[in-house]
């Protein structure tokens, strides 16, 4: 494909240096060894940055594995609000040996490495700056064993992270303060006296940096107050919220990473707040054998008239496909939450991913075509939770919402969730009142020319209220028919509800303060590289115009958007440019030249260095050594790369 | 007919009765083969649930794929219906189960459909206790894909034809299957014993858990020749009834004959008794699992074609009853119930 360019993954480090001095404009990373109990750590750190009023995230880069192998944590802060991906981090705190020599080397220079005194990587380059850290002393100063504790050197091994802790805030200037608070608030109630030994020991860490390491160090934070009323949340927890707030009654589901927090999220809190003082549930969740069982459970509630939900990964979705292309023949209303991962079952479960888009607006067989809900931040994860559940129910059909590692299961700044305005939507419903008024009614009619007809469940009362569903061909009447007219007149209709419900999904959002020639479409979790990259492309000139796709079928307005712009970027986390395809089947034939298609599927989230860069090569503004990206990057050719 | 006649009397789930015409049982005309063991099952079925009193609005009739899973929309056609997916006829039985717990559910099936591609969800939903009436018409062949083997074809079986190729991989015990899978009524019969069959269907539909039925059902078209032991001929000649079963309502005074000592009652959830009693093999106690296990493992290897309940257990909680739900149907909560206060909302937020 001639408009394909891939993005290199990492510039060549050595041609960039840190700019020599930041203030709020940090990255952190921090390589450890999974299940060594640092993740109370890295929330210390990312808190403490969120109470010093710093727009921040907090990504877990992780392996598939529950405990010994290498694990990182990105932290990011920054005044601006950029708050993605960032490739390279200016402060490298390393705990793992496996990973250290590594992560050293690919430092830019200029960077501050801290580490454990026995690793001695000092050695290892000569323009970063090292600082040696006696963290095992410190650690038991801090902490010191008490008579018969057998846990000690476990426990040992957990506060250690604290020392850390304590170290970075004094390199980069967190408040202690700050961080006093994030312990004790990561170690509540009960858990008091662990809070108090963690304060120690990042207080040790803290008073040890302070004696033996230099003054005014170049990467800093300092107070803002720009985090007033926000709040840090994965998207899972956000979108099992919304799940709970859009009246989700039953939970059918089968673990897998990175969906499975949302289902036990949407669990934890249905238990707590859907519960009559009675005890008596106002839902079910049923962990199911498989994700056939979980989609078909799903199914059978919503048919019988539940509002139904489950959530899953790629691979979960493949199994699915068959009662999806039933729900969308049938006419069953189901939501259907794919937080996407890379590649096949053993693929990279816990790397992020986009790549399921296209299978979800067409999945099933035969003509098949999807609503499709794209959150791009983790307050869209609970608005259009609450929405997706609403429009299954309004359209009687499957509803997608695809998330993302990166998005799901990271920690991300938003603003409190707004309680929903709209009533619950419980579609066209019939009651056996409405059947004895009508007389009866015919389960596939389009009375409304709409496209969507009126339904019955299971239990109501009537005679005339029963009907037959099933995937073979029907007439009007539910009734089989192998007629071609029948069929081709209900494949007609399921294309009108389609068009009736695109334009009822969200709107994409346009950012376009000015006519520019060129233009950017993104969608999902890629929107923080693109916010970013486009302040950075302003910097070199370049000016452009954003639209943030949010639900397929695809929205006039977005195809207006590209109509608007002579070259439109489609920038996203797959191989094979899953959206710019869908692109180029709806916009008029004239349009479908204008699209041109930025790719990223490394299974790390997308960065500004993804992206920027690209752009520019492809426009002609060749990059030079500095700023976003390297000299690799440079590429004035449309011609396909085949790194 | 009189009017008197053509109604029957059903009781709603809260205690209401009402007349509804015999056609509300009835469904539209079969289109499978004439002859067809299935067919035989769907007049059996509408009986029992005349004879009991099945409420059609509260019934839900579910089925996989197969010329068996075909037959939900020739009974009760006053119930909501739904010919799902190959295999998955437990997923979406359960689902709608979960939406609504004052539903009736009759699973249809085929061996293909539980024997081969649905062998798990079945014994998941056995494993859960579903409150569903599990019907497979088992006809050792796949009817509707042109008679291949199906997992319950017998070991040197033929394909087709007397001459046919032979299986060589020996069969599935649906019965032995769902005992071991955790299901609390298992009974085995013959399409063509319809004075076996229709006590055994009364109890199933009274019974408050998962309720499995094996009915050998003779496929005409593709596995009814003498050597078939799913032949119309064969099962006539090997059917062993286990007991002798009269279905009796409570509030009817007169019981069938029994014989102290060999007799065994069954109490149906809602009062109502089943009583069996053993012909053959009163060594077999039908509340004891592993006897039932042991007597199927044993004619598995002797050829019989064993019918009858083979185990009920009345006490265990089913599926639903685990799950603590309200008393109304989740399908019909409103607003008020589905959608926390905003002050929870507000709860929640500064919790994070
Ligand atoms: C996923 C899937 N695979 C295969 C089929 C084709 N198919 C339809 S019915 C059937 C076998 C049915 O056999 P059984 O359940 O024994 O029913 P019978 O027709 O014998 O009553 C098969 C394989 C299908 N419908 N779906
Ligand atoms: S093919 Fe066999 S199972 Fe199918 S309808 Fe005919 S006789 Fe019955
Ligand atoms: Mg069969």
């Amino acid at each position: 494909m001639s408009t394909m360019i891939e993005t290199a993954e990492r510039p060549a480090p050595n041609l960039i240096r840190q700019p020599s001095g930041t203030i709020n404009d940090l990255a952190i990373r921090v390589g450890t060894v999974n299940g060594s109990g640092s993740q109370s750590a890295n929330l210390v750190l990312l808190r403490s940055l969120h109470r010093m009023g710093i727009p921040c995230s907090g990504k877990n880069v992780f392996p598939s594995n529950i405990e010994g192998l290498p694990t990182w944590f990105h932290i990011r802060a920054s005044a601006k609000g950029y708050v993605g991906h960032r490739l390279d981090p200016q402060i490298l705190v390393c705990m793992n040996a496996q990973t250290a020599d590594d992560d050293v080397r690919q430092l830019k220079p200029g960077s501050i490495c801290i580490y454990r005194d026995e690793l001695h990587l000092a050695d290892l380059r000569d323009d970063v700056t090292f600082f040696s850290v006696p963290f095992s002393r410190l650690v038991e100063e801090a902490y010191p064993a008490e008579a018969g504790d057998k846990g000690y050197r476990d426990k040992l091994r957990k506060v250690i992270n604290m020392v850390y802790v304590g170290v970075v805030s004094y390199v980069v200037g967190i408040d202690f303060d700050a961080i006093e608070w994030s312990i004790r608030r990561e170690f509540p109630g009960r858990k008091a006296k662990a809070a108090e030994i963690n304060i120690a020991a990042a207080r040790t860490g803290h008073a040890w940096a302070e004696a033996n390491l230099p003054r005014n160090l170049p990467y800093r934070v300092e107070r803002m107050d720009a985090t007033n009323g926000q709040v840090l949340i994965e998207g899972n927890r956000a979108a099992a919220i919304g799940a709970m707030f859009g009246g989700a009654s039953v939970l059918t589901w089968y673990p897998i990473t990175p969906s499975s927090s949302l289902a036990e999220y949407l669990e934890e809190m249905l238990k707590k707040y859907r519960t009559r003082p009675d005890g008596k549930r106002t839902f079910t969740v049923v962990q199911a054998e498989d994700e056939l069982a979980a989609i078909g459970m799903a199914v059978g509630a919503g048919w019988a008239g539940a509002r139904a939900i489950t959530a899953t990964a790629g691979p979960g979705i493949s199994l699915m496909a068959e009662f999806v292309g039933l729900a969308y023949f049938a006419e069953i209303p189901v939501v259907i939450v794919d937080v996407q991962r890379m590649g096949p079952s053993t693929g990279l479960p816990t790397r992020t991913s986009q790549g399921d888009i296209l299978k979800l607006h067409y999945l099933g067989h035969g003509d098949c075509k999807h609503i499709v809900l794209i959150p791009g931040s983790v307050g869209e994860c609970y608005s259009m939770a609450i929405e997706a559940l609403d429009l299954a129910q309004r359209f009687q059909t499957p509803v997608f919402m695809a998330t993302d590692l990166d998005l799901g299961m990271n920690l991300w700044l938003t603003s409190s969730f707004e309680y929903p305005t709209k009533p619950i939507d419980h579609g066209k419903l019939l009651s056996a009142e409405d059947l004895e008024r009508l007389g009866g009614f015919e389960r596939y009619r389009d009375i409304d020319a709409d496209g969507v007809c009126y339904r019955t469940v299971p239990g109501t009362e009537h005679p005339l209220a029963a009907y037959f569903t099933r995937g073979t061909g029907h007439n009007e009447k539910s009734g089989y028919s192998e007629r071609p007219e029948d069929w081709k007149r209900n494949l007609d209709r399921l294309a009108r509800k389609l068009e009736t419900a695109r334009c009822a999904l969200p709107e994409p959002v346009i950012d376009e303060p000015r006519r520019t020639s060129v233009g950017i479409v993104a969608y999902g979790g890629t929107h923080y590289a693109i916010v970013e990259s486009r302040d950075a492309l302003r910097e070199r000139g370049l000016d452009t115009s954003y639209c943030r796709l949010r639900a397929l079928p695809v929205h006039d307005a977005v195809i207006d958007f590209i109509d608007r712009h002579d070259r439109v970027y489609v920038v996203e986390q797959n191989r094979d440019a899953q959206v710019a395809t869908i692109l180029k089947t709806v916009v008029p034939p004239r349009l479908v030249d204008r699209i041109r298609s930025i790719t990223h599927y490394s299974g790390t989230p997308i960065a500004v260095e993804n992206v920027a860069p690209a752009i520019l090569a492809r426009e002609g503004l060749t990059e030079s050594t500095n700023g976003h990206g390297g000299e690799r990057l440079a590429r004035k050719s449309d011609e396909p790369t085949t790194e | 007919m009189a009017a008197s006649e053509a109604k029957v009397s059903v009781r709603t789930f809260d205690g209401r009765s009402l007349a509804l015409p015999v056609v509300a049982f009835q469904g539209s005309a079969s289109t499978l083969c004439k002859g067809c063991g299935h067919n035989s099952i769907t007049s059996a079925l509408i009986d029992a649930c005349k004879a009991v009193g099945v409420d059609p609005y509260r019934t839900v009739k579910l089925s996989g794929i197969g010329c068996s899973s075909k037959t939900p929309a020739y009974f009760l056609q006053a119930s909501h219906g739904f010919n799902a997916l190959h295999g998955r006829m437990p997923s979406v039985a359960t689902g709608a189960s979960l939406a609504n717990h004052r539903l009736l559910c009759i699973g249809i099936s085929g061996d293909g459909d539980t024997a081969n591609i649905g062998l798990g969800q079945f014994k998941h939903a056995c494993r859960r206790n579903l409150p569903i009436v599990y019907i497979v018409e088992n006809n050792g062949c796949y009817g509707l894909t042109k008679g291949q083997f199906s997992a319950t074809a017998d070991l040197h079986q033929h394909l087709r034809r007397e001459t046919g190729e032979e299986n060589l991989n020996s069969p599935f015990d649906l019965c032995l299957e769902a005992i071991c899978g955790g299901a609390t009524y298992v009974a085995r019969s013959f399409a063509g014993d319809k004075k076996q069959l229709l006590p055994l269907l009364k109890g199933a539909l009274k019974h408050k858990g998962t309720a499995f039925l094996d009915i050998i059902s003779p496929c005409v078209t593709f596995n009814d020749f003498p050597s078939s032991t799913k032949s119309w001929e064969w099962a006539r000649d090997h059917e062993e009834p286990l007991q002798e079963l009269g279905f009796v309502p409570r509030l009817d005074e007169i019981e069938v004959e029994q014989k102290a000592g060999q007799s065994t009652r069954v109490q149906m959830h809602d009062g109502a008794w089943i009583t069996l009693r053993a012909l053959h093999h009163d060594e077999l106690d039908v509340t004891c699992r592993a006897s039932a296990m042991k007597l199927l493992a044993e004619t598995k290897t002797n050829e019989e074609l064993l019918t009858g309940l083979f185990y009920a257990d009345t006490r265990r909680d089913n599926f639903i009853d685990t799950l603590n739900v309200v008393d109304e149907p989740l399908a019909s909560l409103q607003q008020d119930d589905l959608r926390p206060s905003k002050d929870v909302l507000d709860t929640i937020m500064s919790m994070l």
